[in-house]
This record gives structure tokens, C-alpha cells and sequence, in this order.
């Protein structure tokens, strides 16, 4: 009898501490961990590696090892969140599988606080590598053509309101970055102030925003620059209260839209269209013609109509402009309203190519600046020969070197054009000295 | 809400290591913006220049202390004559554009992942302060009166920038009651005249674009010490146009402006992001409207409107001399 259940205890017990134990390791498996699936596309199959060896190292000497299973899938438990470096060993993997960039065979992972952090190790022939130095030139160029006309937007606003007024306006980023979180939050719904809004789709979302846009900028222009202008500001001080105004935006849009960035709800993850050997987006053409549409529209008025004439005039020499009958803050007023509409629409498609955050115009700023002194301060045509250059300078010097330091070389060549043509390429010597 | 807490946090901000950096980095600006005119949008690149000279020096190539402060003066210098050489020619907004570039090209080129093993990339570099302490003549323990004081290292880190700002301050005082400090004063009210004098105004500029720029250079010095380490991206645009706020808040053109600008300046930020925290943290202020994390956001919000409303108010801030301020361009 006592052998019975000394025997059943015994049992009770064990079976208690295998659940523990499994309970236990459940626990740790809910901590931190790293995983990952080797595999490659082969058509529409997925062709899963086994038995491939993935090494872990990270704070305190901790490593650890894992090999993949039937579906490729390895894990690696951590003892805690940290830094470590993942290594694949390339030896393991099955003859003729390589790592699609053999230089990224050791990567390097931030893993959080309870944190399930999946590592990829892309396999197989990189399209990339495929293409020829030329058909990579292609592409590049077309996607620094795209980036290109939208610095053109914002340069050519920034460059019309320098014209008239000789305000170098640093809170042109701002109004870049206006028009794409109006655009998010009106496409989203999730508007601040306006809890029940409620989500509009992408094109009317876009409308709403530019009006907003141009109604900002005839506030900017009649709420500060007017008055400002009237007490005989000079026109450095006027530029560090623009400096001033960037910084208030900028963080003011910081508290109502956070440091993330967000993609449009109707473009996520779009797929690519192919011409020739570049592969854009659908919504990068079309983007990159309602660019061109509009840039077009306004030299069309600078060239033709009785506002566009006024504003040339009154770009060359305000008093003159004045004494021969032209209303000059007419002129600056509508010149506020396009400049700022302009903006925003750069800002919509700016976030349409890279998401949306709180400071995307103030990334651009200083690209925008590098187009319009290479074209010549103040000239508007200059400022779209000067973006169109820099968005593909930025873009095709990415064969050479690092993506990260692209807008290096972007910044780099500003300072060279100064020191040899410091009119820019269509500016007037007479401007400079 | 604990006032007493509130009032002992703003007066250590008020003399902390912030207030030492900013004060010397205005300090430069002074000498550019104050007194000759130049609008150096780049600053913060040679605090940038200093602080990597430093840390590159000691940390990667494992270098002696001194050397590290030899090479990122050295590198001021360098860095002066780079961004004079093309701009001091031109007309004042360009000299803007091509500095605030130079400075945003030197905060990508070592926070980049290509020079990573030599700049740190974004985690940027530590271990390089350990030369500079062995120095500490203070013994360790707490230097206090009452609540207010601070440890043997920031008291070392202290003493030391306080001394250089005393010492910054008596060159400009100097030099500005010389002839050539007239000459550059001369420069800012009208650079033509002074050229029709027969005074190469391009080689004065250059060299008060060396004086503030290594002026400013020890602000870099100080910062990289007092953390023990540095990030990349504290050297942005922001911290420029914050030392701007502050020399225009103490009054450009007066050799102790920038001081007064930066001890108030960190005080009235300290104040703000304290009461701010205490009154969400004692329910005043409900945390849908702001929470402790946005505090930080509302300090850099405080600071463009401050800028602006001087600005727009009283160009000449506390101290100065409005018709002494270069606010029109040539």
C-alpha cells in the first residue's frame, strides 16, 4: 500500500516538475530572442535550407548557436535585450546557395526588452548584381528625376518668395512637411484637434491638405512678414525669425504627429512597373507627371500672365515695380499662397516616395538650398535646373559611393559650385559680391 | 510640487556643463555675428571638429590627451579656412548656406556606417575623457551647499570651462578694444568703406573666422569631457540656432552677453521641463494634453518662439546696442 503510493507521489511530483520544467522553458522562450528563415524564391515556391549553422555573439560573452529546420526557420534565445551580432556560417549552406550581398554575412541587431527580433539573411542572386553598371545608371537616374522634380516643387517656391521679398525662408521645410502630414492625417482620419473625422480617400485627403497649404502661407505672409516688412526688418533678422519659425514647427509637429514614420494607408507597399530597365512604381509616375504638370503650369503663368510678369518685375527691383503701378504686396501675397501650396505638394509627394514624418521638409532644406544657389539665387528657372541637378547628382553618385553619404556629395558640390560660380548656373554675376 | 527640487535644478543647469558649452559656442559666434557680421549658420561643426579631433584621437588611435586637444584645435583651424576660402567673398546669406552644409556634411561623414571604424557611426566614441580626469585635482566625494552641488568630476569639468569661458571672454575683451578689433567692427557697419581704407577686409574676416571658430572649438573640448563621451547627432543644426538664441538673448557685440544669455537660457529650460514634469507628474496638467516625454518637445517649441519673439522685440536682447547688430545684408 505505502509502495503504491509512494510510487503514485512519486509520479505526481515528477510530472509536476516536467511541467515546471517545460513551464520554465516556455518562460524563457518568451524572453529575448532572435530567429530568422533561410530560404530563397524560386518562381512562386519558397525552398526552405536545413541544417544551416547561424551564430550569435553579444554582451558579457554570451554565444549562442542554432541550425535551421526543414523550414528553415533557426531561433536563438538571449539572456537579455542588447546588442549582439548575428554571423551566418556560410560554410553550412547547401553547394551553389550564396548570401544575395556575400558582405552581409554578419549583421549587427538591436534587440529590446522582450523583444522576438527576426534577423534576414537574403539568399540567392541579387537582381542587382545581375544588371549592368548602365541599366543601374538608368534606374538611379529615373529615381533621381523623380526626386529631382520634387526638391523642383519646394525650390521653386522657395526661390519665387527669396525673389520678391529677399526673405531666405528657413520654415520652408515646414511647409514642405505641412502638406504630407495633412495629408496623413486627412487620409488616416486620425486628425489632431479633430478626433472624429473621419478617413478621406488619398486624392481629396491631398486637395484639403494644399488649401490648408496656401492658407498657411497667406497667414505666414500677412500674420508676420507683412508687418515685418513694414517695420523695415532687415533681411537677416527676417531669416533668423524664419530660423525660429522652423524650430517652433518642427517640434510643434513632433508633439502632434511623433517621431515615427508613417507610409498613406491606400499606397503601402506598391509594386514596381517596368520600362525599359527601370522599375518604378505606378504612383512614381504619376507623381513625377503631376510634378511636371504643375512646374510647367507656373513657368507657363511666370512667362505669360499679368501676375506672373508682376511677379518678374517685381523680383528685379520692387521700387521700380511700385512706381509703375504694380500692387507689390499683392504680388508677395499670391506669391505666399503658391510658394506654400507648392511646398505642400512637394511635401504630399515627397511622402509618397519615403513615408511620412515630422521632419521631411527639414531633411530636404538644405537640398533645396543646394538647387536654388546652383541656379542662382532668386532665379526661378535656375531653381529647377538647380533641383533637377542635385536630385540626380544625389541619386546616380550612389554607384560610387555609400547611399548614407549621398547627400554628402550633394552639399559637397554647392560648396564647390560657390567658389567657382558662386551665381549659379543661370544667376547673373551682378547678384553676388 | 516640489518648488525647493525646481529652484536647485535650475540654478546647477544655470552654471552646469550646458551653460559652459553654449557660452563658449556663443562666445565664437559673438566674434562672427557680434562683432564682424559673418553669419556662421555652422558652428555646431566646430564643436563637431574639436570633439571628434579629441575622441578620434585618444579613443581609436590611442593617443595621448594632449595630442587629441592639439589636433581638434588644429582641425578648427582647418575647418575655418575650408569655409572662408569659397564664401567670405560673397554676400552674407551665401556665407550662411555653405556653413550650415559644412556642418550637416560633418555630422554625416562620421555618423556614417563607412567611417564607423573610425568615427563610431551613430553610437559615435567614449573612453577618451580618462586622460583629462587623471588630471582631477579634486578629491572624491560630493561638493554640496545645501541641496545644490555636484561631484568631484563635474566640478574638475566645471572649473575647467568656467576658467576658459573667463579666458575667452578676456581675449575678445582685448582684442575688440584693439586697433583690429575696430577694424572688424569697421567691417560690420560697412564693409566698402573699410576697403577703401586700404584693409584687407577678406583676411580680416578669415581670421575672426579663425578666432570664433576655435572659440567655439572649446565648447566642443568641454562638452566631449564633461560626457565622456559624444553622439554624432548632438552636433546638429539645432545646437547652432541655440547658441544663436543665446547670443541673442544676452545682446550681440558685448563681450559678456553670451555668458549672461547662456546661464539664463538653460535656466529658463530647466525651469520649464521641471515644472512642466512636476505639474504632469501632480496631475495639473492631464497627460492627453502633454506627457513627460513631450516635455522635451515643448523645451525646443519654447526655443524657436523665443528666438523669434527676440528677434521680431528686441534684436539687441538683454545687453546690447540695436544699432550695433548686423541685420541687413550686403
Amino acid at each position: 500500500m505505502h509502495k503504491r503510493l509512494a510510487l503514485f507521489l512519486a509520479v505526481l511530483f515528477s510530472t509536476l516538475a516536467a511541467v515546471l520544467g517545460v513551464g520554465a522553458g516556455t518562460a524563457q522562450a518568451e524572453g529575448e530572442t532572435v530567429f530568422g528563415f533561410l530560404f530563397q524564391r524560386k518562381g512562386t515556391e519558397r525552398v526552405a535550407y536545413e541544417g544551416v549553422t547561424v551564430a550569435v555573439k553579444g554582451p558579457k560573452g554570451f554565444t549562442g548557436k542554432a541550425t535551421s529546420d526543414a523550414k528553415g526557420r533557426w531561433e536563438v534565445p538571449l539572456p537579455g535585450p542588447g546588442r549582439y551580432t548575428v554571423e551566418l556560417d556560410t560554410k553550412t549552406l547547401p553547394k551553389g546557395v550564396t548570401l544575395t550581398d556575400e558582405t552581409k554575412k554578419s549583421l549587427k541587431v538591436e534587440v529590446l526588452e522582450g523583444q522576438t527580433k527576426p534577423v534576414l539573411f537574403p539568399l540567392g542572386k541579387s537582381t542587382r548584381q545581375v544588371e549592368s553598371k548602365w541599366s543601374q545608371a538608368a534606374q538611379l537616374t529615373a529615381e533621381g528625376l523623380r526626386f529631382g522634380l520634387i526638391i523642383a516643387l519646394a525650390a521653386l517656391g522657395l526661390s519665387l518668395i527669396f525673389g520678391t521679398t529677399g526673405l531666405t525662408n528657413f520654415a520652408h521645410g515646414e511647409l514642405v512637411t505641412l502638406g504630407a502630414l495633412l495629408t496623413w492625417w486627412l487620409s488616416t482620419g486620425v486628425v489632431p484637434f479633430f478626433p472624429d473625422f473621419g478617413g478621406l480617400q488619398f486624392f481629396p485627403a491631398a486637395a484639403i491638405a494644399l488649401i490648408v497649404c496656401g492658407l498657411f502661407g497667406w497667414a505666414n505672409d500677412a500674420g508676420l512678414w507683412r508687418p515685418l516688412r513694414r517695420r523695415g526688418t532687415g533681411l537677416i533678422a527676417a531669416m533668423i525669425v524664419s530660423i525660429g519659425m522652423s524650430i517652433f514647427l518642427r517640434y510643434f509637429y513632433l508633439y502632434l504627429f511623433g517621431g515615427s514614420t508613417r507610409q498613406y494607408p491606400d499606397y503601402r507597399g506598391a509594386t514596381g512597373i517596368d520600362i525599359g530597365p527601370i522599375s518604378l512604381a505606378a504612383v512614381d509616375y504619376w507623381s513625377m507627371a503631376v510634378a511636371v504638370v504643375v512646374l510647367g503650369a507656373v513657368i507657363y503663368a511666370l512667362v505669360n500672365t499679368r501676375i506672373g510678369k508682376a511677379t518678374r518685375a517685381v523680383s528685379d527691383n520692387p521700387a521700380l515695380a511700385a512706381a509703375s503701378g504694380i500692387d507689390v504686396d499683392r504680388v508677395i501675397r499670391v506669391v505666399w499662397v503658391s510658394g506654400a501650396m507648392l511646398a505642400g505638394l512637394a511635401g504630399v509627394l515627397l511622402g509618397l516616395a519615403q513615408g511620412v514624418n515630422f521632419q521631411i521638409g527639414f531633411q530636404i532644406l538644405l537640398l533645396i538650398f543646394a538647387a536654388v544657389t546652383l541656379g542662382g539665387l532668386g532665379t526661378a528657372y535656375g531653381a529647377l535646373v538647380g533641383s533637377i541637378v542635385v536630385g540626380m547628382f544625389i541619386s546616380v553618385s550612389t554607384l560610387w559611393i555609400p547611399v548614407e553619404l549621398k547627400n554628402v556629395g550633394a552639399l559637397g558640390i554647392l560648396i564647390v559650385i560657390l567658389l567657382v560660380r558662386p551665381q549659379g548656373i543661370l544667376g547673373r554675376a551682378q547678384r553676388v559680391g | 510640487m516640489d518648488w525647493q527640487r525646481i529652484i536647485i535644478n535650475a540654478l546647477e543647469a544655470s552654471v552646469g556643463l550646458q551653460a559652459v558649452v553654449f557660452a563658449l559656442a556663443a562666445i565664437g559666434l559673438n566674434v562672427h555675428f557680434g562683432y564682424t557680421g559673418l553669419l556662421n549658420f555652422g558652428q555646431s561643426g566646430f564643436l563637431a571638429v574639436a570633439a571628434y579631433g579629441l575622441a578620434v584621437t585618444v579613443a581609436t588611435f590611442d593617443l595621448p590627451f594632449w595630442l587629441g586637444i592639439v589636433f581638434g584645435l588644429l582641425g578648427a583651424v582647418v575647418l575655418a579656412l575650408l569655409l572662408g576660402i569659397p564664401t567670405l567673398r560673397l554676400r552674407a546669406d551665401y556665407l550662411a548656406i555653405v556653413t550650415i552644409a559644412a556642418a550637416e556634411i560633418i555630422r554625416l561623414t562620421v555618423r556614417s556606417v563607412t567611417f564607423e571604424g573610425t568615427f563610431g557611426g551613430s553610437d559615435g566614441r567614449q573612453g577618451f575623457a580618462g586622460g583629462f580626469y587623471d588630471l582631477n585635482p579634486y578629491p572624491k566625494r560630493q561638493y554640496n551647499i545645501g541641496e545644490f552641488g555636484f561631484n568631484e568630476r563635474q566640478m574638475w569639468i566645471l572649473t575647467v570651462g568656467w576658467v576658459l569661458v573667463a579666458l575667452s571672454c578676456l581675449i575678445v575683451f582685448l582684442l575688440m578694444r584693439s586697433p583690429w578689433g575696430r577694424v572688424l567692427k569697421a567691417i560690420r557697419e560697412d564693409e566698402d568703406a573699410v576697403r577703401s581704407l586700404g584693409k584687407n577686409v577678406y583676411s580680416y574676416k578669415m581670421q575672426s573666422l579663425i578666432i570664433g571658430g576655435v572659440l567655439g572649438s572649446l565648447g566642443g573640448f568641454v562638452y566631449a569631457l564633461g560626457q565622456a563621451s559624444i553622439q554624432p547627432d548632438i552636433f546638429g543644426t539645432d545646437t547652432t540656432f541655440f547658441a544663436y538664441t543665446i547670443l541673442i538673448l544676452g545682446g550681440a557685440a558685448r563681450v559678456a552677453s553670451p555668458v549672461v544669455g547662456a546661464i539664463v537660457f538653460w535656466m529658463l529650460l530647466s525651469l520649464t521641463d521641471n515644472v512642466l514634469n512636476e505639474a504632469i507628474d501632480a496631475g495639473y496638467i492631464s497627460s492627453s494634453v502633454i506627457n513627460n516625454t513631450q516635455v522635451g518637445q515643448f523645451r525646443f517649441m519654447l526655443v524657436g518662439l523665443l528666438l523669434m519673439l527676440l528677434m521680431i522685440f528686441r534684436p539687441q536682447g538683454i545687453f546690447g546696442d540695436r544699432r550695433e547688430i548686423a541685420l541687413d545684408a550686403r
